[in-house]
């Protein structure tokens, strides 16, 4: 009861063109506030253009929860641009009379969870696919959870619980999508934390079949849920840059949270173009 | 009382697809193992790992499912607590946390089984809801509100054991969530209590009624909200009221009726007597860890009969 992906005709160069009209949507909020996770974001943006325009059916049976909270701004663009939220709640994001904070309030429309706190996320999509499972009577069409994981909260103990748990309940309908972009707030990861890697054979020795493609390549990172063994739940690992398509932030744990000034965001906007791979 | 519970539980989800069981690594005694026999879809045993537990339970609720959690009470309000307050507080999910052996009923095992700051720890986080029944019966109460209430947010579920007496009966009033009830009446004398201690409670409402004192019986099941109405009420009715807790002395019901009666300007004696705030290193049968922390029936009335 693997799920089918929704749209067989997925074309890569609109979701270019997207991502690309998305990072500068983000840009342009961010001159409202003093700080937005502009990195974060742009960094799970191909992974969640994806899942909304490419792997989710289109009539609402699959669910899509953003467990790494701080990249709610990749999420909220593209529900403004579905018509889901509205031009308003992203021109007042972050304000008294707006609805809309740093990370996703669940009963906000489209939002299916809050979440904030590393480490929730992933069980909770277990929870959601379970019962998904169950509506449905196991039929093969139940509805699908798409949840993207940053890579810092695989560091939280809560995270592998949940992995374990979708593999023993055998949740064919659950599709991981971990930003691996390599940073956290003390630096990268992979010189941190070396023991962190590999992370597909760890997922994969917790029942999981994985697959690492470059995170920033929507029709790489589509081409590799829609072909799928199947049978197991499936993480995609994104390999992804933190703060993609604005060099000075690219990498530079400063920008997980600040705003661009009036300076910084011209030249942002100058540098921005599509991202081929 | 947990055997109750799983029978009333296991009834409900015959008809009732939205009943989910999520348990940690406990044994599925009686009813509950009928439950896991005949719903294995809906029983899920997450292991030791009582963090998914709750988030697993926040997702089966975000899809329309009211789910149960199910383990000893430190292991599903403590070590998930985060969860708890975000992914069932703050999202305000219909959830069902039952903690098993709230208070120190797990009197062998030490202060790593004790929930005896429970009551204050969920009443603290934001929707949440506390019920404690006393007996098998106002569980059973509870366990179908708890499945057939409309909406509603997360309830923390304080439980006994097994083997508690029957202490409600045809003369109490009508169970009624967020509502305080009389099990007996009288004029003189009030004992307010809840959960299991609530035996104890009654020990002393028969010792202080054989004294000739006309005294009423009371449980407040619903701790949170907690019934201020009814609780104001008992105060001014009464010229002595005896509270019986078995929690710790900060956030449960004594210091929350010595509120109330600060806030009416109550007349009469009130005594309360809870858990110390202490860990004692002391095993034995449930009555001697009470005993410990200064709860029997023999001091109670030593002390509201000078």
């Amino acid at each position: 009861m693997t799920a089918k992906p929704g749209h067989n005709s997925f074309d890569p160069t609109d979701s270019r063109k997207r991502c690309m009209k998305y990072r500068k949507r983000i840009l342009d909020i961010s001159q409202n506030v003093s700080a937005l996770h502009a990195a974060g974001a742009f960094s799970c943006m191909e992974l969640t253009d994806t899942c909304y325009h490419g792997l989710m059916r289109p009539d609402g049976q699959d669910t899509f929860l953003m467990s790494k909270g701080h990249g709610c701004m990749a999420q909220y663009v593209i529900l403004e641009d579905r018509g889901v939220l509205e031009k308003k709640h992203l021109d007042e994001y972050c304000t008294p009379h707006g609805i809309l904070g740093a990370h996703p309030d669940y009963g906000n429309p489209g939002i299916e969870a809050s979440t904030g706190s590393l480490g929730h996320g992933m069980a909770m999509a277990v929870g959601m696919a379970v019962a998904e499972r169950n509506k449905a009577g196991g039929a093969a069409d139940a509805g699908a959870v798409y949840c993207v994981l940053s890579d810092g909260e695989v560091q939280e103990g809560s995270t592998w619980e949940a992995f374990m748990m979708a593999s023993t309940l055998g949740l064919t309908n659950l599709v991981a999508l971990i930003d691996n972009n390599d940073f956290q707030s003390l630096g990268r990861t992979s010189e941190t934390h070396p023991s962190f890697y590999p992370l597909d054979e760890k997922l994969e020795a917790f029942g999981w079949e994985t697959v690492i493609v470059n995170g920033h390549d929507a029709d790489a990172v589509y081409s590799a849920v829609a072909s799928r063994k199947g049978g197991k739940p499936f993480c995609l690992i994104g390999r992804t840059t933190k703060g993609k398509g604005v060099s000075y932030m690219e990498n530079v744990p400063i920008w997980h949270y600040r705003s661009p000034s009036p300076d910084e965001y011209k030249q942002a906007l100058a540098e921005l173009k599509e991202i081929a791979s | 009382m947990r055997n109750t519970f799983a029978e009333v539980l296991y009834d409900l989800a015959k008809d009732d697809p939205r009943i989910h069981i999520v348990v940690a690594d406990i044994s599925p005694a009686g009813s509950m193992g009928k439950f896991r026999e005949e719903f294995p879809e809906r029983f899920i045993n997450v292991g030791v790992a009582e963090q998914a537990m709750i988030g697993i339970c926040a997702g089966l609720a975000l899809k329309g499912m009211r789910p149960f959690a199910y383990t000893i009470a430190t292991f599903s309000l403590y070590r998930p607590f985060e969860m708890v307050r975000d992914d069932l507080g703050y999202q305000n999910l219909p959830v069902t946390v039952v903690g098993i052996g709230g208070g120190v009923i797990y009197s062998t095992l030490g202060g790593t089984h004790y929930a005896q700051e429970d009551i204050a720890i969920a009443g603290a986080i934001p929707n949440m809801s506390i019920i404690a029944p006393c007996d098998p019966v106002e569980a059973t109460e509870a366990t179908k509100w708890l499945v057939n209430r409309e909406g509603g947010g997360p309830v923390y579920f304080r439980f006994g054991k097994a083997g508690e007496p029957t202490l409600t009966g045809p003369d109490s009033d009508p169970w009624e969530f967020g509502k305080l009830r009389y099990l007996r009446k009288g004029e003189d004398v009030a004992v307010l209590s809840y959960g299991v201690v609530t035996k104890m409670a009654a020990e002393v409402a028969d010792a202080l009624t054989a004294d000739g004192n006309s005294v009423s019986l009371a449980v407040c099941h619903t701790l949170k909200p907690l019934d201020t109405e009814g609780i104001a009420n008992l105060l001014r009715r009464h010229k002595r009221v005896i509270v019986v807790e078995e929690h710790a002395p900060q956030g449960g019901l004594a210091p929350q009726t010595k509120q109330i009666a600060w806030d009416i300007r109550a007349e009469c004696d009130l005594h309360t007597f809870t858990l110390k705030d202490e860990f004692v290193h002391c095993y034995g049968s449930h009555e001697d860890i009470l005993a410990a922390h200064g709860l029997s029936t023999e001091r109670i009335l030593a002390t509201v009969r000078t």
